[in-house]
């Protein structure tokens, strides 16, 4: 499998290390009320979609970074790979 | 002060740099460059930059080497670089680079951590398509990256068409030297 990273061009899948949903990058605040309730669904609940599901890659032996990829998982198509500090971002966090 | 007679090794573990040739490919054991990895702090790229800049040190973008007078760069990762200088002249060189970056880069010694072999031939892409799933033949000539040679996470930098360095993990210098020649061996 072939991973285009935004940086470096097409990559082998073989240099990344794969995390899991990318959902997992909107950590919620562990000091807020109800706390327990919203880790408890952080740390367990997920979905498991047949078709696009956006992920967490690590380019562990490349340029050591996060990418989101949206990898199809009928066909394994990738159709979209972007840097997860750039998600992050959009999503309003500071860093 | 007490007088030390330690002898400086090289990374094969002789008192000189060793220098392999198989067929038109030479492998060269390279002692003589200092390194250290410089690392732009949160929000302060465009100090980094300025500084770099007045300093002679080039800052490559993403995947790319960039050669100075004294200084040469490749990209590590967003905001990361590792710059090489001349040992001779740059031996304790994070010491060097730390009071003209101050707080702006966070700058760690390298020099010891890695070990480097040049490489030289003509036809350099047939031996790399059997050691890693870099693409060397369809790269940039000054293309500059990580990846895995032997399950050992190595830097590649390509220097010319026909000449590039490996830096891998000093501890496994004899393990990596051995896959060179054993892939060279079975290609030239």
């Amino acid at each position: 499998m072939i991973i285009n990273h935004p940086l470096l061009g097409p990559r082998d899948a073989q240099e990344f290390v794969y995390f899991g949903d990318a959902a997992l990058i909107a950590r919620p605040d562990g000091l807020s009320e109800g706390a327990e309730a919203t880790f408890h669904d952080y740390l367990y609940l997920r979905d498991n979609p047949a078709g696009d599901h956006r992920e967490l890659w690590y380019h562990e032996q490349g340029d050591r970074s996060w990418l989101v990829v949206t990898r199809n998982t009928l066909t394994h198509d990738i159709t979209a790979v972007e840097l997860a500090r750039d998600v992050a971002r959009h999503m309003g966090r500071g860093r | 002060m007490p007088e030390h007679r330690l002898k400086p090794l090289t990374p094969l573990g002789h008192a000189a740099p060793e220098t392999v040739t198989i067929g038109p490919l030479t492998i060269t054991e390279v002692v003589t460059t200092a390194l250290a990895s410089l690392a732009s702090r949160r929000g302060r790229a465009a100090d980094v930059a300025a500084v770099a800049a007045a300093q002679g040190i080039p800052l490559p973008g993403p995947g790319r080497v960039a050669a100075g007078p004294t200084y040469t760069a490749f990209w590590l990762g967003p905001d990361q670089w590792m710059v090489e200088a001349p040992f001779a002249s740059h031996e304790d060189i994070a010491a060097i680079l730390r009071p003209a970056f101050a707080d702006a880069a966070s700058i760690t010694e390298q020099t010891d951590a890695w070990a480097r072999f040049d490489l030289a031939a003509a036809d350099l892409p047939a031996l790399f398509e059997r050691l890693c799933g870099f693409d060397l033949r369809a790269s940039p000539t000054d293309a500059a990256t990580r990846t895995v040679i032997e399950h050992l996470g190595c830097y590649l930098v390509r220097r010319t068409d026909t000449a590039l360095t490996i830096y891998g993990p000093r501890s496994s210098a004899q393990s990596l030297h051995h896959t060179l020649t054993t892939a060279a061996r079975s290609v030239y």
